[in-house]
């Protein structure tokens, strides 16, 4: 069963610009089962064309190196089953870069500015109070369990890239950085949520750029709400 | 070509590089981390059931202490530990884990709010400290956050290609940024390599696509041997045919083994310790079972069944697991069980360093100056000839710091010669030859190959007849990489297949060293199962094996004691 793959181009040493590439892969059916976009994008630069350019590395969700937009969705390409995604009488898969972000080839993205992002709402304890040197901070399980789903964030990027305030405003931090935000600053032991707020209140690039599009809880592949971090985040800067 | 000078320069931004560029930065200012993948992705992130420390803070583990930590760490590590090493590594991991929790990694509690710490193999207490089943990326990030308070530099996408060297004093690195395909001379006052594990040479292994090892390649032709190798940790419990990690904390929770008649099989093997036995134990038992058809529908894979355990449990403490065995095997663990079959994990050689992570020059030599080496690419040995679950993590924080820490002081000194772009000529050689000499296999061709040997001649049974012929084939890639390899993208930016090719290399150069080793260890030991050599022989093999290439390229082997008595590590 032949499957069609249709991946963007693009080689900064060219005059070509970026255009689709049509592969097609000879998968038959018991394989579908087993196979991710990522095995399919390997074996297309093992077995087509050894300059396709694309990241990866763990394999499983966990190093997030592999984000890109598949059939219209941003996702892990190693968590993506290709039955999941030719059911029924589909028989192609259409991969992109994940939108947003400069390409640099193929599908792989410039993503300085979004680490710059992060960087910026000082993803780290702010502020703390250290006990002794060899005597832990208390932290209750009810404490852990308020930023527990927000310390899972692999900054994939696959939020940051869907959402449509930062396609038009490249100086708005963005889901992925106020998740990281909140994560910090809502965990027990930080001194000072105070010291974020500048930042995370400021009109361009502050939380108030959320329109709730619900893009980025969509293509978050650890389900983190990510709206809901950004309300919280509002609420807190209007002062409540 | 450009020239990038630091004080200190960091080969890697995994847990053991991002932990020792905080501690240099206690000394200097100026620390670079240098790394082929950005900070984040590195492997440290996908280590998931915990980090070891005797911290006796709660009623279950009131009686632990880190002697104890230290004697189980020896005999899981089958008395190849040196002991020097495994005392700071068991006595100064209660500091280094409540640093880990200052800089706010988000550890699991108890009801108190104290650490929470679970069973794991071969731990005769409840040490492991863990953040869900998430630990390696909980540790990660946070050492990433204290590296950005601190203002560390970040060099991501640079392939550390080799060592700017005068004799064996090192004075920077050639690295090749993927994004422009240009050649860049690092220039630093010292070096600590801590570029990470081998595992991409076998084929079904936890490791990460990045983890190519290439520390030890990049040791290799400097003619720095690699020590102990033979010893390749197989993990008992990989996803099947994915080898996604299924954490030992599954076993530590409470999870059972089973074979195709739905036996406890390990209670044949390990009727005390049963599924917790060190992981070398496991992974023997488990083989055995397959080879003597009690595998699955007697094919090569086991079962693992947490449906015994409560849902609360595994939703709480094993989530990572529920949602790896749903979206890569379509098992719910809680309705039942896991296939899973032994994969390599871990390499516990290495690049020989004394405890403040300083570079050993081979047998009769000085260490090497300004050369530091920290994380699973080293062997310090605190593993000996098998490591026992979560010291992983505690060795990479713990030799981390100490090589930076050692290496910054060094690195105050500052630069000795300062080497010129000269210094480059070779690796511009290298790369114009490897794109243009017109071969034709595709290095993923020829990695495949490589992959096939050494996990069918060098994986955890081990015999002579396979390891000679195992060695044979692998030299003959090496050949074959040299004259025939064919590389399709001839561009300059971005071109991960040059990069893969310039990885391949380094586990060519490797994956010699781990067979001729296994070869000459004429015994069975931790890790190194030797159906020829069925006994593990004190007599003669209570030693640490090394290996490095003379200069015509010939891999030469000698000996040396384990370090038994030694206190000197009370600095």
């Amino acid at each position: 069963m032949k499957k069609i793959f249709e991946v963007n181009r693009y080689n900064p040493e060219s005059e070509r610009g970026s255009y689709y590439q049509e592969f097609s892969l000879a998968i038959d059916h018991d394989e579908l089962d087993d196979l991710t976009v990522l095995d399919s994008l390997i074996r297309l630069k093992e077995e087509k064309d050894g300059s396709l350019a694309f990241r990866h590395s763990c394999g499983h969700g966990s190093c997030g190196s592999c984000a890109l937009l598949i059939n219209g969705e941003n996702r892990l390409a190693c968590k993506t089953h290709l039955a999941d995604l030719l059911t029924g009488e589909k028989e192609r898969v259409k991969i992109s870069p994940l939108p947003g972000f400069p390409v640099v080839k193929d599908l792989v993205v410039n993503l300085e500015s979004f680490f710059a992002h992060d960087e910026e709402v000082r993803p780290y304890l702010i502020g703390r109070s250290e006990p002794g040197p060899r005597e832990e901070n208390l932290q209750t399980p009810e404490e852990l369990e308020l930023i527990q789903e927000f310390t899972e964030c692999i900054m994939c990027g696959a939020c940051t890239a869907s959402c449509p305030t930062y396609w038009d405003n490249k100086k708005y931090l963005g889901p992925a950085a106020f998740v990281r935000a909140f994560r910090w600053s809502e965990d027990s032991r930080d001194g000072g949520p105070g010291d974020r707020t500048e930042v995370l209140d400021d009109r361009r690039a502050g939380v108030w750029g959320c329109n709730k599009v619900f893009n980025c809880n969509d293509a978050c592949p650890k389900d983190i709400d990510t709206v809901g971090a950004i309300e919280k985040l509002k609420r807190k800067a209007l002062g409540f | 070509m450009k020239t990038v000078d630091h004080q200190l320069l960091i080969v890697g931004g995994g847990a053991a590089g991002l932990r020792a560029a905080i501690e240099a930065q206690k000394k200097v200012d100026d620390v670079a981390v240098i790394s082929k993948v950005r900070t984040l992705r590195s492997h440290s992130v996908s280590a998931q059931g915990g980090i070891a420390a005797s911290l006796g803070n709660t009623e279950a583990n009131r009686e632990d202490n880190w002697e104890k930590h230290f004697r189980d760490t020896v005999a899981g590590g089958a008395d190849l530990v040196d002991r020097d090493a495994g005392k700071i590594l068991a006595k100064e991991a209660t500091g280094n884990v409540i640093e880990l929790e200052h800089m706010g990694v988000p550890f699991s509690r108890t009801e108190e709010g104290k650490l929470d710490q679970r069973p794991f193999g071969g731990h005769s207490q409840p040490r492991a400290l863990y953040a869900a089943d998430r630990t390696g990326h909980a540790i990660v990030y946070a050492l990433y956050g204290e590296n950005l308070k601190r203002g560390t530099r970040f060099y991501d996408e640079y392939f550390v290609l080799d060592l700017v060297k005068r004799g064996s004093a090192v004075s920077g690195l050639v690295g090749y940024e993927i994004e422009t395909g240009e050649l860049v001379l690092f220039r630093g006052g010292a070096v600590i390599l801590a570029t990470g594990g081998p595992g991409q040479a076998y084929e079904l292994t936890s490791s990460g696509r990045a983890s190519t090892g290439d520390g030890l390649g990049i040791a290799l032709r400097s003619g720095i041997p690699l020590e102990d190798m033979e010893f390749i940790q197989f993990h008992p419990t990989g996803l099947k045919d994915r080898g996604i990690l299924i954490s030992e904390a599954a076993r530590g929770e409470g999870g059972y083994l089973r074979n195709d008649r739905g036996e406890r099989f390990m209670d044949k093997y390990e009727p005390e310790k049963m599924e917790l036995a060190s992981r070398d134990r496991v992974v023997r038992a488990m083989q055995r079972e397959i080879n003597e058809g009690r595998g699955i529908e007697g094919r090569d894979y086991l079962q693992l069944d947490l449906r015994h355990l409560p849902r609360r449990k595994i939703e709480r403490k094993l989530p990572t697991i529920k949602e790896l065995t749903a979206d890569f095997a379509k098992v719910d663990p809680e309705e039942e069980p896991i296939p899973v079959q032994p994969m390599a994990h871990y390499s516990m050689g290495g690049i020989p360093t004394d405890t403040r992570g300083r570079v050993q020059g081979k047998r009769g030599e000085e260490a090497w100056e300004n050369l530091y080496a920290a994380g699973e690419v080293a062997c310090v040995s605190v593993h000996g000839a098998n490591r026992l679950g979560t010291n992983s993590l505690l060795e990479a924080v713990t030799f981390g710091k100490r090589a930076g820490r050692y290496a910054a002081e060094r690195a105050e000194k500052g630069p000795g010669t300062r080497a010129t772009e000269s210094a480059l000529e070779g690796s511009r050689n290298l790369l114009e030859s490897l794109l243009n000499h017109g071969g034709s296999i595709r290095g993923s061709e020829l990695r495949a190959r490589l992959k096939n040997i050494m996990s069918e001649k060098c994986g955890v049974f081990r015999s002579r007849e396979g390891l000679e012929e195992g060695l044979a084939r692998v030299r003959e890639l090496r050949e074959d990489y040299h004259e025939n390899l064919f590389i399709e993208d001839k561009g300059e930016k971005f071109n991960t297949e040059l990069r893969n090719a310039l990885e391949l290399r380094n586990t060519l150069d490797y994956s010699e060293v781990i067979i001729k080793a296994a070869l000459e260890r004429e015994e069975s030991r931790g890790a190194h199962s030797r159906t020829d050599f069925p006994e593990r022989r004190d007599d003669t093999w209570l030693v640490h094996s090394f290996q490095y290439r003379d200069a015509a390229g010939k891999l030469e082997s000698y000996r040396e004691s384990v370090r038994i008595d030694d206190e000197s590590y009370l600095d």
